[in-house]
């Protein structure tokens, strides 16, 4: 029954359980919590990040896909769990969306979490079908005002980065599009690969290695300066869409009570994750870079997190699409 | 001979002894999760990751693709031996494999799974190194409306999955559909008989249901009269497939690959119907339909092979494209991207030695767990031997574990335990699960492509007659419906449903 075995050992690894104060931290396995499914985008930040901050903190990470409910369903799990800093959460912009996007959520954004630092913050790439007519962002903005009517929008979901990026779009350049959502990036992707769609905006860890392929086509990066792995992409703010500067930044909590040696401890730690060479590299790869040392910090994140709740409010308000 | 070379490449990376080791050890971890009710190649994956990061690319690639494949191969097995599918194609191999198992030919059933996956296996690797690139480019041509007329087809063959009353299984069929719009509208974030439980906003979990319904019901049943049971252990005889069953195996094996390769090729969720449509076409074309349902090796043979060739040929969008054709593609493409390598349609010039050495792998894994599976088979048949008390606490509490490490979510525990009591309710009813579970995994995909298909055509239906592919699905619908109605072709239906 060697099976047997080696299942009862990876359930045991996970379900390790005990205490500790803060002198010692970490003692054992960390948990963190991802909110989305294995293998996507933010799931990939994760166990990269993971991977180095356990190197450094000579305690394994263990990540832990949550996935359901545009994370809320992960998020709410490390709200209730134990705030001893052995179970993390990493989460992005829908941190902040969800509190619009869910009028019941079973925790409160703004004071459930201790807060640990941002990671990354993923730009946007405004995409189109292969052979779309529009050659740059202008010309693009005047096609689709033009036939509004006949353009049609990808987004991968309710809630979804590429959801709210379109609402964005939609809302700068003061046109209402056919949206027609996905369950998931990949559909949207496969669609717009085959033209069956004609635009998405969506992010660089999804969009640059199509764009490169050639088998998609770009107008611009939601960045504030061109990206290294797309330096013929220019911005949003070059292109006349200044207002369409958006990121989908990536940020580490933990829950409420969490001491504070132990969350800047974990800060600390994620700082120098986010200068491994090897992290780098990765995130160029994926079109993204770290955050900076002073955002990877308790009260960037906070920052963060508060003034983006009240940018997406009204723009998701606006929309009128509430999630629950 | 730019395909030989390629080839030849792909064999050297594939057939280093150190990628050797790492094909062993994916598919030997594949065939014991698969063999664990409940627990699937998913979770396991998932676990996993961290793993690879210290491998090479195409060794931890190699490793994973085939623990996924691997996986196929076991979970057959626990359908046959316990009726206990973890995945939508072994709930369609648990139908007639369980029937063999009952009547002491677990062994014959296992070897025939076995069998026809290799050969399906051999035929779509093939498939994938000469045709992947064209292949491609006709899946890019569905779109929603395509989608949407292809699941007619499937929803409309379904009712062959019935080996009881049509009535029945139609209603089980409609139970299914209901089951599947749980969860969120995508289109306007709804919510839709959530119950106000935040864990149901994403749908049910398949496998939940999958294990309620068949195996924990199975299970209910079996503790009802126990001695029932025992008289069919003692009958296991011969193991091997006898001449009668390599002559009644070898269409349905050939067919089956057809059928899977050409539906894998679809990133739109054309895999899950490999297994159905297989099931459907051996009933229909049959000589003897009655047999299905009690045991027909046609009814083992067909789905099997129609579901690891479709495994295969999944593997074409990602490979081409940089898509995910299911969650375990989508985890590979995410240890793809750890690695350093992104996913995309360059793949196959950039990093050649890794493109062809997947490729080359698969065959060698299809070969792996061959000589792996038949040698096995005699032991897995001496489980039926253990005595019930033992097995059944094991088998749920398998059951769990697995059901358990897909989300790491406890409601669906409960999830399971439900379907359980649902699922043996309805066998006191004689209502057939295979239906509900196709209705199930059909019902959201229908409504999906066909509400996307009307976004896109602005309201407008003709778009499902002006499209010629989706045409031609539409007027095969109508064609299966016909012979389903026609009062001339009603007593051959007769023959194919016959009533308890």
């Amino acid at each position: 029954m060697h099976k047997l075995a080696i299942y009862l050992a990876a359930t045991a690894a996970l379900a390790f359980t005990g205490s500790a104060g803060a002198q010692g931290y970490p003692e054992r396995s960390i948990t963190m919590v991802v909110p989305f499914a294995a293998g996507g985008p933010t799931d990939t930040v994760t166990r990269l990040v993971a991977e180095s901050m356990s190197k450094d903190l000579g305690q394994q990470i263990i990540v832990e896909n949550v996935g359901g409910a545009g994370g809320t369903l992960g998020a709410s799990q490390v709200a209730k769990a134990d705030p001893d800093g052995y179970t993390l959460l990493l989460h992005h912009i829908g941190m902040a969306t969800s509190a619009t996007l869910y009028r019941k959520l079973p925790y409160d954004t703004l004071n459930a979490f201790e807060y640990v630092g941002l990671v990354t913050d993923v730009p946007m790439t405004i995409v189109a079908k292969k052979d779309f007519e529009p050659t740059d962002l202008k010309g693009l903005i005047e096609y689709v005002k033009a036939n509004a009517d006949k353009v049609s929008l990808a987004n991968a979901g309710i809630g979804a980065a590429s959801h709210l990026c379109g609402m964005l779009f939609m809302s700068e350049i003061k046109t209402p599009l056919v949206t027609v959502p996905y369950k998931g990036t990949g559909p949207a992707m496969t669609d717009l690969l085959g033209g069956q769609v004609d635009l998405m905006c969506d992010q660089t860890t999804n969009t640059t290695k199509q764009i490169k392929g050639g088998t998609i086509k770009a107008y611009a990066v939601t960045s504030p300066k061109r990206l290294d792995a797309l330096p013929d992409l220019p911005t949003v703010a070059e292109g006349g869409l200044p207002g369409m500067q958006v990121g989908i930044w990536h940020g580490i909590y933990a829950p409420k009570g969490t001491p504070a040696e132990v969350t800047q401890k974990l800060s600390a730690s994620l700082q120098k994750a986010l200068k491994d060479p090897n992290v780098v590299a990765r995130f160029a790869e994926l079109g993204t870079v770290p955050s900076s040392e002073a955002e990877a910090t308790p009260e960037g994140l906070k920052s963060r997190l508060e003034s983006e709740v009240t940018r997406w409010k009204p723009v998701i308000e606006a929309a009128g699409q509430y999630a629950d | 001979m730019d395909l030989l070379n390629n080839l030849a490449l792909g064999f050297a990376t594939a057939a280093s002894p150190w990628n050797l080791l790492f094909c062993l050890t994916g598919v030997l971890l594949g065939t014991l999760i698969g063999v664990l009710p409940g627990i699937g190649a998913t979770a396991t994956i998932a676990m996993l990751l961290p793993i690879t990061f210290q491998l090479e690319p195409v060794s931890s690639l190699i490793m994973l693709a085939g623990i996924y494949y691997g996986a196929q191969y076991g979970g057959s097995t626990t359908a046959i031996l316990i009726n206990m599918p973890g995945e939508s194609s072994s709930a369609v191999t648990a139908i007639d494999g369980y029937q063999m198992a009952r009547r002491g030919r677990a062994g014959a059933a296992l070897a025939i799974a076995a069998i026809g996956s290799f050969f399906a296996g051999t035929v779509s690797t093939v498939l994938v190194a000469v045709f992947a690139p064209p292949l491609t480019a006709i899946a890019l041509q569905f779109g929603s409306a395509e989608y949407f007329s292809l699941m007619i087809v499937g929803l409309v063959s379904s009712i062959a999955l019935a080996h009881g009353s049509v009535v029945k299984a139609l209603g089980m069929v409609v139970l299914g559909l209901l089951l599947g719009l749980v969860g969120t509208d995508i289109y306007t974030g709804t919510p839709r008989f959530n119950l106000g439980i935040l864990e149901l906003s994403d749908g049910l979990n398949f496998v939940a249901l999958a294990v309620g319904v068949f195996g924990i019901a199975e299970i209910l049943r079996n503790l009802e009269n126990e001695h029932e049971r025992d008289v069919v252990i003692k009958k296991v005889t011969n193991l091997w497939p006898t001449r009668e069953d390599w002559k009644a195996m070898t269409a349905p094996i050939l067919r089956g690959t057809v059928i899977g390769s050409a539906l894998g090729i679809l990133p739109g969720g054309g895999a899950i119907l490999a297994s159905f449509a297989s099931y459907t076409v051996e009933k229909r074309i049959s000589n003897t339909p009655g047999e299905f349902g009690k045991g027909a090796i046609a009814g083992v043979a067909g789905p099997e092979s129609a579901n690891n060739a479709g495994a295969q040929t999944s593997f074409i969008p990602m490979l081409t494209l940089g898509i995910p054709a299911n969650p375990v593609m989508a985890l590979m493409i995410g240890a793809m991207i750890i690695q350093g390598i992104v996913p995309g349609p360059n793949v196959a010039t950039e990093q050649p030695a890794l493109f062809w050495g997947i490729i080359a792998s698969m065959w060698i894994g299809n070969l792996m767990l061959i000589l792996l599976n038949l040698p096995l088979i005699g032991l897995w048949v001496k489980l039926l031997t253990i005595p019930y008390y033992m097995l059944f606490p094991a088998i749920i509490a398998f059951c769990s574990i697995g059901v358990y490490s897909v989300n790491s979510n406890v409601f669906d525990l409960y999830a399971v335990a439900f379907f359980g009591l649902l699922g043996y309710g309805l066998a006191k009813l004689r209502c057939e699960p295979a239906p509900l579970l196709l209705g199930f995994v059909l019902g959201p995909l229908l409504e999906e492509h066909l509400r996307r298909a009307m976004i896109m055509s602005r309201g407008d239906p003709s778009t499902f007659v002006t499209r010629p592919i989706s045409l031609i699905l539409l007027l095969l619908a109508a064609a299966v419906l016909v012979v389903v109605l026609l009062p001339s072709i009603r007593k051959k239906r007769d023959e194919v449903f016959v009533e308890d």
